[in-house]
Parts: structure tokens; sequence; C-alpha cells
């Protein structure tokens, strides 16, 4: 019986010991290797805590087999990881390590000096750099006397994601939601570990714990493609083609603007096998530039908040969409249960639309040190009065048509999709009304078009767009700060005296 | 030449370009920072940048992003 990710891991690293299994830039690594270097991190976090288990452990370090090797390492600890981004800014960084309260920090040299200047009230750090990468197994007994006590509903990872009051919700994900998503992917799509996955997310992303057991249970390798090369879409795919890359997994982004270059006819991808992509919509012109090129290869549109780990809607798309009809998000995976619920709460009718809820073993165990969310989206079943069952409220807004399949309308919030994260536009909002103090009214609104932030702040004398954005990018990722920044005399309000967020959204979006 | 920086300024205004002997290097320009200021050359400087050129060692410097604009055929002064 498998309880933990490294029961499948054990049965990898015998099978295919010498296999690579990451390979980054000139670097890679074999599954013994990366195994090796995984334990010695087990020993030292043993050496230095003895007595904990089942405690976040956070990883600040760049995309890179290091992040690979911790997490791997601290699983082996029988805690759970937490990876950091780390152009987040500090300030940002430090309010997660509030709410989360690791037990420890695992970077590296060069980042010791980045880590040092976050508040972290005492958290310790440990640096890898230090840790020779074949050490003794010394605790390799207590390490595993240690496994033998897990159980699957013990937390793998913490996920971190926008919150609307501006500090982030850690997505608390168990070893068996993953192994149902996993099985999922290997009875549908036939993944078997032959795949060399083309790994472009970030670490704070869930596709990249999809790769990361893809690699552990299946032994599939890992090519790890630097963020930077999506900057430069030519670098990309000759790396993807260089290291034969057949399985990629990406949000959108990056391929709407690869099929807006024109580079897909110009550069040749012969074994790419799969394409999976989710986190948005995939405008359909530039999905079927993708289509046309790759005549053979498998297409599937995914979908699904990280609370339900990973995703649970899928479409695999066998026939022909016009440019202007969206694609759908498809039809439940196996083993998870979808309800359209309308808002009395009664499930919907075909056609009508209503809130995407979620029923099955993928739902995550709910939001870390935060009850008061959590209690909110992970919710009774309210078609069932016998028994607990909790279902989770992902507020987007669908319905279901005469074949069963399912199609995404909206969302009930302010919360969007963008570059593939997740943003509360309501967070962009309090944090530069509440706590910077900028303006005293604004509204976020997102540009579906051009895939932009948009900002509507009601005129002050003292303050100009380019403060508002100098300041943001101080305490936002990259991707929350906002793109264009209108000024206006006065925010338009419902009749509740509400910022009307929809009236500004339609202005921009139907132009 | 003021062109360009301005454009690079009006794109991350947070970053000193004048003071960066590679933007590539020193992360001033991401993914989307690219493809706006393609978007800008190209309607600024009247002309077309092929995918191909859009390569790191074309837009680490406001030199070799004028240079790419003008091999492009774009209509771009000193």
């Amino acid at each position: 019986m498998y309880r933990n990710m490294l029961d499948f891991w054990q049965e990898t690293i015998k099978r295919d010991s010498d296999k690579t299994a990451l390979r980054h830039r000139e670097l890679s690594l074999t599954f013994s290797e990366l195994d090796q270097w995984s334990r010695a991190i087990a020993n030292e976090l043993y050496d230095r805590f003895p007595e904990s288990q089942n405690r976040p452990i956070a990883v600040f370090l760049p995309k890179s087999p290091a992040v690979y090797a911790c997490d791997i390492g601290i699983t082996y600890s029988s805690n759970f990881f937490s990876n950091l981004d780390i152009k987040t800014p500090i300030e940002r960084i430090s309010n997660i390590l509030e709410l989360m309260k690791p037990l420890a920090i695992l970077t590296d040299d060069v980042h010791l000096e980045v880590i040092n200047q976050i508040p972290r009230n005492d958290i310790p750090i440990l640096n890898i750099s230090e840790i020779p990468h074949d050490p003794l197994q010394r605790h390799q007994k207590e390490l595993e006397r240690r496994l033998g006590s897990q159980i699957d509903t013990d937390p793998f990872c913490i996920i971190n994601t926008s919150g609307s009051t501006g500090t982030p919700k850690g997505v608390v994900l168990n070893h068996r939601s993953f192994f149902d998503f996993m099985q999922w992917s290997f009875d549908t799509f036939g993944l078997d570990g032959s795949e060399i996955v083309g790994a472009l997310s970030p670490v704070v992303f869930d596709i990249y714990d999809f790769e990361l057991c893809l690699m552990m249970i299946k032994g599939a390798t890992i090519v790890l493609l630097d963020a930077e090369l999506a900057a430069f879409p030519v670098k990309l795919l000759e790396e993807m083609q260089k290291k034969e890359v057949n399985f990629i997994f990406w949000v959108p982004t990056v391929m709407v603007n690869i099929a807006n270059m024109g580079l897909l006819g110009r550069l040749e991808l012969p074994r790419l096998k799969t394409v999976w992509f989710a986190g948005e919509v995939f405008p359909t012109k530039q999905f079927n530039i993708w289509k046309q090129h790759f005549p053979n290869t498998i297409f599937a549109n995914l979908y699904g908040p990280i609370e339900i780990t990973l995703d649970c809607v899928f479409y695999r798309v066998d026939k022909d969409f016009k440019d202007d009809e969206p694609l759908p998000i498809g039809v439940p995976c196996h083993n998870t249960d979808i309800l359209i619920l309308n808002t009395r709460d009664q499930l919907c009718q075909e056609n009508e639309e209503g809130e995407l809820c979620v029923r099955g073993t993928s739902l995550a165990m709910g939001y870390y040190n935060n009850p008061e969310k959590t209690a909110v989206a992970f919710v009774q079943n309210p078609l069932n009065h016998s028994y607990p069952e909790l279902i989770y409220r992902t507020g987007d807004i669908v319905w279901r048509d005469e074949e069963g399949v399912i199609h995404f309308k909206g969302r009930k919030d302010s919360l969007i999709k963008h570059m593939g994260y997740r943003i509360e536009l309501g967070e962009v909002e309090h944090v530069i009304v509440n706590k910077l103090k900028l303006v005293s009214n604004c509204c976020a609104v997102y540009d579906f078009g051009k895939k932009q932030i948009v900002l509507f702040y009601e005129k002050r004398e003292d303050v100009v767009a380019k403060d508002i954005r100098a300041n943001l990018v101080k305490v936002f990722p990259r991707y929350m700060v906002p793109d264009r920044y209108e000024e206006i005399e006065e925010l338009p309000r419902n009749t509740n005296g509400k910022i009307d967020r929809l009236k500004l959204s339609n202005q921009i979006n139907s132009k | 030449m003021e062109t360009v920086y301005e454009i690079l300024n009006s794109l991350r205004p947070e970053f000193d370009f004048k003071s960066s002997k590679d933007f590539i290097e020193d992360g001033y320009l991401d993914s989307f920072d690219v493809v706006s200021l393609v978007t800008e050359l190209e309607d600024h400087f009247d002309c077309i940048i092929d995918a191909l050129d859009i390569l790191p060692e074309n837009f680490n410097t406001v030199a070799s992003i004028m240079n790419i604009v003008k091999k492009n055929g774009g209509k771009c002064e000193e």
C-alpha cells in the first residue's frame, strides 16, 4: 500500500537508478544521484530537528535541481515542503513566513544574504551548500522508522496563493490527493515515465509538483527550462529541440506568445507528443495555430484551483473549434465529482449557470493556520444532510451542456488568472488603499485581450502613476503589479455605493 | 536613442536603464516586457521585427535594440 510519495520513489530509484532524472542547462543528474543528495539533506534535517515531523519547511532557492533535492529530502524527513519565490519582495515573504512558521528555511550560499534581510522571527536557516552530497547514511534507520508512521493524509506540500487581505493563503495538500491526480493522468493519458518533461513553471506553481510527482512515481525525466527563456521563445524552443522534450504542461501565456510570433512553422519540435495547458483561458485563435502545427500531438485543457490538487476537469481537444469559439473546460477527472450549484445551493439544470463545486479525495486539507478562510471555502455539501462531507467552492461560474461538457463563464468575485498566477484584485486594492495609503479609492480590473491589470484610481494632487507603481514593486511580486494606470475624477459606484468593478471592466474589455 | 530609453522607462519605471550595461543580465526585462517592447518598437519605428531576431543579445543594450530595429527596416535615428 502506498502511503507516501517515497513509497513510489523507492521503486523508481531501484528501477531507473542510472536514468537521467533532471537536466538543467549543462548539468544532469541520475535518479540515484538525486536520491543521495535528497537523503543527505534529510540527514541534516534529522541532525538539527530530531523531534520534528509533519512540520512545514520552506525552500528559498531559484529553480534548479537543488529544489527537487530539498523537496524530496524534506519528504524523507517526514516533514513537508513549501517552495518560496526568490523574486517575491521581502515583505511578502516575511508575511508568508509569519503565517507558516516553518521549522526551517533551506537555502544556499548565494541566497543566504537575501534571506538574512528578511524579518523571520528566529526561524533557523539551513545552508544546503554546506551539506556534502554523499554522506554516511547516519540516520537511515531513524528516518525509515519515522516514515513508517506516516499516513497518506499527511501533508506533502504547501502552496501559497493570493488572499484578499494582503497575506497569501497556504494551501495544504496531502500525499493521497496527489496519488489521486497522478493515477488519473496515467489512466487517461497513458503517462508511463517515457516523458521528457519541458518544465517551465516556477517552483511555486502546482504544475511543478505535478512534474515532481511524475518523476518520482514513473521515472520521467525533467528538463528544467529557465523562466528567462520564456522572454526569448526562440531560445526556449531550441532548448526543447536539443533536449528532445516530448511532454509539456504550461500556462497558455507563453504559448500564446509563441503562436503570435509565428515561430511554430520555423522551429520544429517533432517529438512533442503531449501538450497540457491550464491556469487560464487559452484563446482559441492561438490554440488553433498550435493544433495545426502539431496534428499528431495530444492537446488537453485542464482546469482546477489548487485547493483540489492541480485540476479536476479536463478536455482533450479532439475536434476543431472556430477561432471565436471558446474551448470548454470539459468533464470531471476520475474519482472527482463536480456539483454545479445555483444561488439557492441546488443542482443546476443543463445550460444553467452556477458555481463549480468539487467533491473528492482531491480536496486540500485546508489553509494553513487559517481556520476562518478554510471554513468559508471548504464547506459541508449542501446536498448531503446525513453525514459530514466537505466540498470545495471554487467561486468559478460555469454551465454544463447537453453532452455533459462543462464550460467556463467567469468569476463570482475579483479573482483573476494572470501569467498563470491567481490574483485577488481585492488584495491589490487593499494594499494600495489601506496598507500603503497611496490613494483613497481605487479599483483594479483585468483587460482580458491585452492580458494586463489596469488600475483606476481617484485623482490626488500629490500622486502620479509612476509613484504608485514604484511603491507596488516593493511589496508585490511582479505579476501582481498593475500594468496600466488610469487616473479618473471619481470612480463609478453602484446603487449600494460600492465601486462598480463590473462597469469599469466592461469599459476596458468592450474596446 | 532617447526614444528607446523612453519606451523602456515607460515599461519598467522602477529601473534605471541608463546605468545598466546588460538589461537581460540585470533582469530588467521579463517575457512580458519583451513582448510589449517589441510591439512598441514596431509601432514607433514602423517596422516588423522578425521573430527569429528576438534573442537576448539583441535586447541587452539600447545600441543592440537600435541595431535590430534598423536591421528590420525601422527608421531609427541615432
